[in-house]
């Protein structure tokens, strides 16, 4: 059970099996090609997962049960779904740049496919650590604006347009807040790479050891890692009461389940950028001196702490979406660029100062 | 050179808002032009539900035209029944009994509170708030089964006929009508709780598609549209029926104007509502529950108009009789048909987000407004 806390004596495993028998650069390609049929596994599982509790969570903040019939609580239902978008017709505007209205759904694929990639899951089990982890998931993440607004453009209808637009505007603005509430932490750590960002919080999360500028933190990266996801109270983009479904309102069948399982997909990253750079990713919950306490939180295998943390803030994502009502483009913008941007670098300056002093624990 | 600049100038662009829209509520068509999201003109279109219900009723008889008026506002279809009964009765000089009166008049207010908890759920759900759907449904429920056990529908009722009731009330439907209110009064409060006390929802409804009084007698706005701006326009209060000359109550008037005034109206009357359903649903007096009829209602030569509150403003009916079975010409004024034609005035400049607000707390029943 020894791999369960330590995945690198399953991937160090592995890898010394295959030097065995291989050259080192068909172990690299071997390895490559293993990582990526593991990550389309997990975006699969995610997606049918993610959805199921969506529509579950959901039901219970609106008193009702939600999907009972297939399958015990419904749990196959995501599956029948998906086989029902599988069997659906592709149709297309007559007038629709077919090139670019075929390539939307990837781009936003990708995008979440590559930072995926940089996400550290648990103890050894980590397929790319960047020294600039941070900073490659923020970049690639934003990439996904592009394939949004490709879906909007070429799908020759004015509702796609203007939530394209509208989505446009909100994923750039927010990705300054994203970015900088991380980098209040960065500040603490001094690194942007993801293992050494958890290795520093073993005696404490950052959220706890930060002081008020780590919450203030968290807070923002969780109200602009919402808005950049085009999730509730921020689903300008789709607003369906408004525009229909936004940018995707031309899509069907495959194309259209590419963008839902983009947005499933893209929320569990957020998170899971959340859960490292705040609450510690796959480390156990430490008290400083609590020896027994701290013991049986070890006893908790790393990949549990890192998926728990991980439902926890989609739980939080969740939660405002079934309870907010939606805000409007200008009070979007308002928002982010008269409140969250000035309050998020005064908290940096602080936290500099703090780090500067070294009165963080 | 100047052909570039030209082609960089922003336009106007039209987008059509229905008739397949989500937040249109039915199969209103509404031609928006746009400047960016800023809306320049609302054209309302009409016509995709039209079953022109006037003249069918040209060649109904009178107690048939009653269910073709369940068609038209199907959320207050029994204030709207009891608008044609009133108008028979009227011309044919029926005296109906105490009981009569009074059970109508609770009823009306139960409708009134079913309509409005809709309204309150669907608003919630325009404004991206799609859990609010689910607890207004889970109320208006109770309401729907009340109405169930009594008259044997829940939506398009048919309870009233011209001379009274088309029978007594259900012997539950005291107790049952007694324990809603008490759960209810309960519950509303949780409706500001999750919605009114929210900022992103004041932000959303405060300053937004305002209407002033002029404006609002100007375009013949009535209901809890028209209360908001100020207009006192309550039927109920102006020129009661049925008993609400013996009840107290609070004609609930607004100052802004705007949507959270509206807001606020509808939210009071639910309270209203259900203080005039304890005054009556003890002293419900003994007695027929109709006044015997010919079997074919012949209304004398003349002319009659009855109008009664709904739950969206005032709604008249105008009968032109010949002293036939059927009506010469029958003319209905529904409330919703003059809210819409306020939507433009209130809409510009706004942008879409807003449009879609001031259309929900404008409350329209598109086949009320499309008959």
């Amino acid at each position: 059970m020894n791999w369960l806390y330590d995945f690198s004596y399953l991937t160090g495993g592995i890898h010394n099996s295959l030097s065995e028998h291989f050259e080192p650069s068909t172990v690299t390609l071997i390895e490559m090609i293993l990582a990526g049929v593991a990550f389309m596994i997990l975006f699969a599982i995610l997606g049918l997962v993610l959805v199921y509790a969506e529509r579950k969570v959901s039901a219970f903040f609106q008193q009702r049960l939600g999907p009972m019939r297939v399958g015990k609580w419904g749990t196959a239902q995501t599956l029948a779904d998906v086989i029902k978008l599988l069997m659906k017709e592709p149709l297309m505007n007559k007038n629709a740049d077919s090139f670019l209205f075929n390539l939307a759904p990837y781009i936003i694929m990708i995008a979440a496919f590559m930072a995926m990639a940089a996400l550290p899951f648990a103890k050894g089990l980590h397929a790319l650590d960047f020294d600039i982890g941070i900073l490659y998931v923020s970049a690639v993440s934003s990439l996904g604006v592009i394939g949004i607004l490709l879906a909007g453009w070429s799908s020759d209808n004015k509702y796609s347009l203007i939530g394209a637009m509208r989505s446009g505007a909100q994923i750039i603005s927010y990705e300054l807040s994203v970015g900088l509430s991380l980098l209040t932490i960065v500040v603490l750590t001094g690194s942007l790479q993801f293992s050494t960002i958890i290795e520093s919080q073993a005696n404490g999360w950052w959220i706890f050891k930060g002081h008020i500028s780590a919450v203030i933190a968290f807070i923002i990266f969780l109200i602009a890692s919402t808005a950049e996801t085009n999730r509730g109270p921020f689903d300008l983009a789709e607003a369906e009461s408004e525009l229909t479904a936004g940018f995707h309102t031309e899509y069907s069948g495959l194309k259209f389940a590419f963008f839902f399982l983009a947005e499933f997909a893209n929320m569990f990253i957020v998170s899971a950028i959340g859960a490292t750079v705040f609450l510690g990713g796959w480390m156990p919950f430490h008290i400083g001196g609590w020896v027994g306490f701290n013991n049986i939180m070890d006893y908790i295998p790393p990949i549990f702490w890192f998926f728990g943390k991980v439902s926890f803030i989609i739980f939080l994502m969740m939660w405002f979406r079934w309870t907010f009502p939606r805000l409007r483009i200008d009070q979007l913008l308002t928002l982010e660029w008269k409140y969250l941007l000035p309050v998020n670098l005064m908290n940096i300056l602080i936290m500099a100062f703090l780090a500067l002093m070294g009165w963080h624990f | 050179m100047e052909e570039v600049t030209q082609e960089l100038e922003s336009k106007e662009y039209f987008i059509n808002m229905g008739p397949q829209h989500p937040s249109t509520h039915g199969v209103l068509r509404l031609v928006l032009s746009l400047d960016g999201e800023i809306i320049k003109k609302v054209e309302p279109h009409l016509g995709y539900i039209h079953r022109s219900i006037e003249k069918m009723c040209e060649h109904d008889s009178y107690q048939q035209i009653v269910h073709l008026t369940d068609r038209m506002d199907y959320l207050s279809c029994h204030i709207n029944n009891e608008a044609v009964c009133l108008a028979v009765e009227q011309a044919l000089q029926l005296e109906v009994p105490d009981r009569v009166k009074v059970i109508r008049t609770i009823i009306d207010e139960l409708t009134r509170l079913s309509s409005h908890q809709l309204w309150w759920g669907v608003m919630g759900m325009d404004l991206g708030a799609i859990t609010t759907f689910l607890y207004g449904f889970r109320d208006r429920e109770i309401i729907t089964d009340i109405f169930e056990e009594t008259c044997g529908a829940r939506l398009t009722m048919n309870y009233n006929i011209p001379g009274g009731l088309f029978f007594d009330i259900h012997p539950n439907f005291q107790k049952r009508t007694k324990d809603f209110i008490t759960y209810f009064r309960k519950k509303l409060p949780e409706y500001d709780t999750l919605l009114t006390n929210n900022v992103i929802f004041m932000q959303r409804m405060k300053g937004i598609g305002k209407l002033s009084k002029e404006d609002a007698i100007s375009y013949g706005v009535t209901g809890p549209t028209g209360r908001a701006s100020g207009f006192s326009c309550d039927v109920r209060k102006q020129h009661p029926y049925m008993a609400y000359d013996k009840v107290n109550f609070k004609e609930v008037l607004g100052t802004e104007g705007d949507c959270l005034a509206r807001y606020k109206c509808r939210i009071a009357e639910m309270w209203e509502s259900m203080s005039i359903i304890e005054q009556l649903i003890d002293n419900i007096p003994e007695g027929p529950v109709k006044v015997p009829t010919k079997a074919v209602i012949k209304l004398p030569k003349g002319e009659w108009y009855q109008k009664v509150e709904t739950a969206r403003g005032e709604f008249g009916v105008y009968i032109i009789s010949e002293g036939q079975r059927s009506p010469y010409r029958l003319k209905f004024r529904s409330p919703g048909f003059s809210n819409l034609s306020a939507l433009d005035h209130m809409a510009r400049g706004c942008k879409i987000a807003d449009l879609v607000a001031i259309m929900s707390t404008l409350d329209l029943v598109i086949p009320d407004i499309d008959r």
